[in-house]
């Protein structure tokens, strides 16, 4: 270790097999990943976000919102639930094969269970296991349907229904990730919360919306007035006995209204192929595939700012 | 070479190379671009804990300072952290590099105006990529997170005073390498391709899709656990036998050292709840669990190094300051591998946990050690020693009281969030309102950071001026020497 080229040429090669590993493998392996069709339906995922939430993303990343912010969502596991929809003509051969799914199912039992369907029946983590209950139900006559059910604390919270994907982000520039989360997880808080008044009563002022919510305010994004002789169309309507500046209205100023349209257009929860979802069905839907209903994307549509 | 001991420590005693310059020559030629740089450090993490503190108030006050876009946290915390990153420890780096090639290979500095210009535009880029970030243009990649427009001034500053690193070690006298110069020499090329990258795959030409947070991860982790853990590593490899008086407890352990950062380090970063393809963070996890031989070899090389601990002596300050790197980079080290594992990464990740470990690695660990080395750098530079001992003291105890008081609680803060966020009956607001408290003895971690900071900028200003004044009264003495003596004894 006495020569300086041979210690140029040991960090030289170390540092291109991480660079090849990590810079220029995951733009071969994701650099041309393309929008696809939602799984069991046409529907393209996802699509572009519309101008003024692109707009919005960039405030986004101007005031750091990712410091406090993640847009991932994790998932621990996915349950396979399959649930019986259609009890069919012969009830003798459903319970049979119930029994032979859940064995110390009395007759009886098994009998009650057909009852005010659909009715979840079995759930399991195992494909095969799923499989072969709605096979041996399919067999009896019956028509069972089996729903994908992704797992863990972040989605038992509310925070989504799957798992942040690679191509929830396509269209972003840049993708914002976050890597911590002071504030609760925004991957799909267009979800939970579409309505653009409240995106931007709680931009002004976090707590009249959240009780002791310790984010910081972001007043710089409107403009206080007092109210004249018009009242402004735009101006924040502030849930009764909270409004925090009385006499005077509150008006978004256009970096606000572009970033409560981005975060109105948040929307991961579409079902795709390396994130499968499947809801359980709650209708009397009879069906043995795997049902998409349910399927929101981040369109256009859903992000039209209400008139206030 | 030999290993730095006590031997070659002060100008009279040297066991230099017959060629060699003089270390006191050698040291003067490295006067003015390492002024420029250690000034330049102590300046922009003077400015970078302020603006931590201040940012740090948004927690306890959400009213507080919201009428001022560019006073908000999100734009406070990334000056505070570029500034940190690039204003303080890029330059710290360059600068004890500097001095380290220039003292390892027995020769004076090459092109010291090279170098003293890379410092001004460093300095002149650091404070554009700031006002950029509170001006709102910051590009959202923590760790690269200053504008496109600063990046070009930034890395024409790195190059140059890399080139001078670069021309010094080619004409050095003392042929056989110690272990500091192959760490030194690893960094000096890693940054340039890591920025590069990261510029051009991230600000300039941005990769699509996902790609951008993993490429983001690549450079964060390349910056902060390769780059910063090569020179940080380096100056403890020569500092502490050279601080202890003691040799290098082994050679070979350095080595295993090099060997595992280059190879391993550059791996880690990716996280595994990232939406990135699943080999990604298995691989990242499987390199950064081989860290551990790293945090092994470099505490027994440490720990052995340093016995005896000298106890009084002008060495004393600047090897607390090293030996308390060195246990903050163990520290660091061993959450960086807690927060990889498999089971464990899933209450450690997106908490407050990530942040006290990067505190605890570039502040508690790099920072540190850079402060040791400058200590004892600077009174060499200029051929007598006009720092206050006495704010030496202030602002190690500041700063290891400070970063103790930041990282630990944000460390159970983390622990904290991490565990009742398993449980989803529990509100967030709950839990965020949970870990305030922990967060407040945080922010009095920050103050005390700030408080040592300003000791260390005032302490560094004031020797700079003394010095220059010393340095005018023996110039003036000496060239008007002749005019003062008694008429009588002309010769």
């Amino acid at each position: 270790m006495n020569y300086g080229p041979l210690i140029f040429l040991a960090a030289f090669f170390a540092l291109a097999g991480s660079w090849f590993g990590f810079v220029i493998t995951p733009q071969v392996q994701m650099g041309r990943q393309q929008p696809t069709n939602t799984l069991g339906s046409p529907v393209t995922y996802p699509v572009s976000r519309p101008g003024l939430a692109r707009q919005g993303l960039q405030v986004y990343r101007a005031n750091g919102c990712a410091d406090c912010h993640s847009q991932q969502v994790r998932q621990s596991g996915t349950l396979l639930v399959v649930a019986l929809t259609d009890r069919g003509t012969n009830q003798a051969a459903v319970v049979a094969a119930l029994q032979k799914l859940k064995p110390g199912l009395s007759g009886s039992d098994a009998a009650r269970m057909l009852q005010d369907l659909p009715k979840p029946i079995l759930s399991s983590t195992k494909r095969q296991e799923a499989d072969a209950a709605v096979k041996s139900l399919s067999t009896a006559g019956a028509k069972a349907a089996l729903s994908i059910v992704p797992q863990g604390p972040d989605l038992e919270r509310g925070w989504g229904k799957r798992r942040t994907v690679a191509g929830d982000f396509l269209y972003d520039n840049p993708v914002l990730l976050g890597s911590q989360r002071v504030g609760p997880d925004l991957a799909n808080v267009g979800v939970r919360l579409p309505d653009m008044n409240w995106e931007l009563c709680h931009l002004y002022w976090p707590r009249t919306e959240v009780k002791d919510s310790p984010m910081p305010a972001c007043r710089f994004l409107f403009e206080k007035r007092p109210i004249g002789s018009a009242h402004s169309p735009d101006a924040l309507v502030f849930p009764p006995g909270t409004d925090p500046a009385p006499g005077c209205e509150i008006v978004p100023l256009p970096e606000a209204q572009a970033l409560a349209a981005y975060l109105v257009s948040l929307r991961a929860d579409a079902p795709l192929f390396e994130a499968p979802l499947a809801p359980i069905p709650a209708a009397a839907v009879s069906t043995n595939t795997p049902a998409a209903s349910g399927i929101t994307t981040n369109a256009p549509t859903a992000n039209t700012p209400k008139p206030s | 070479m030999n290993e730095p001991g006590s031997n070659s420590q002060t100008v009279s005693s040297v066991t230099r190379s017959s060629v060699g310059p003089e270390v006191a020559e050698a040291d003067a030629s490295c006067r003015t671009p390492l002024t420029a740089l250690f000034i330049g450090t102590a300046f922009w993490i003077f400015v970078s804990s302020v603006l931590a503190l201040v940012a740090s108030i948004h927690f306890h006050s959400p009213g507080f300072l919201a009428d001022s876009a560019w006073l908000g946290y999100g734009r406070l915390q990334p000056a505070s952290h570029e500034s940190l990153l690039y204003g303080c420890c890029l330059q710290a780096s360059l600068g004890i590099g500097l001095w380290l090639f220039a003292r390892l290979g027995r020769t004076t500095l090459s092109l010291p105006w090279l170098a003293t210009a890379g410092a001004g535009f460093l300095n002149v880029g650091v404070a554009i990529g700031v006002g950029g970030i509170l001006n709102g243009d910051r590009t959202g990649f923590p760790s690269v997170d200053m504008p496109g427009y600063a990046a070009p001034v930034l890395l024409i500053g790195y190059l140059l005073v890399g080139l001078s690193s670069a021309m010094t070690f080619h004409r050095r006298t003392e042929h056989t390498l110690f272990a500091t110069q192959w760490f030194l020499l690893a960094a000096l090329f890693w940054f340039p391709w890591i920025y590069t990258t990261g510029q051009l795959f991230l600000v300039q030409f941005p990769a699509r899709g996902v790609a951008q947070a993993v490429i983001a991860c690549w450079y964060a982790n390349n910056f902060q656990n390769v780059y910063l853990w090569l020179t940080g590593l380096g100056a403890v490899f020569y500092f502490i036998p050279k601080l202890t008086g003691n040799d290098l407890h082994s050679r070979y352990l350095a080595l295993l050292t090099f060997w595992i950062i280059l190879l391993f380090a550059s791996w880690g970063g990716i996280s595994a709840s990232a939406p990135a393809p699943a080999w990604m963070a298995a691989l990242s996890m499987a390199a950064t669990a081989v860290n551990l031989v790293t945090l092994a070899a470099v505490g027994l090389s440490a720990y052995r190094t340093a016995q005896p601990v000298p106890r009084h002596g002008p060495s004393v300050l600047p090897l607390r300051f090293v030996l308390f790197g060195v246990v903050a980079f163990l520290g660091a080290g061993l959450m960086q591998i807690v927060g990889a594992l498999p089971y464990l990464s899933e209450f450690t990740d997106l908490t407050w946990f990530g942040a006290a470990r990067e505190q605890l690695n570039v502040l508690g660990f790099f920072a540190m050690v850079a402060f040791g080395a400058i200590y004892f750098i600077v009174p060499r530079l200029a051929g007598f020693d006009c720092l206050c001992p006495k704010g030496a003291r202030a602002h190690f105890w500041l700063s290891a009281v400070g970063i103790v008081l930041a990282v630990l609680p944000a460390l159970v803060a983390g622990l904290v969030e991490g565990l009742r966020m398993r449980n989803p009956d529990l509100g967030f607001v709950a839990i965020s309102q949970g870990t305030l408290h922990l967060l407040r003895v945080s922010t009095l971690g920050l103050c005390l950071i700030a408080l040592g900071q300003g000791f260390f900028l005032i302490n560094l200003v004031l020797h700079v001026i003394r010095s220059w004044r010393q340095c005018a009264v023996t110039t003036y003495s000496t060239v008007t020497a002749d005019l003062f003596k008694p008429a009588g004894v002309k010769s």
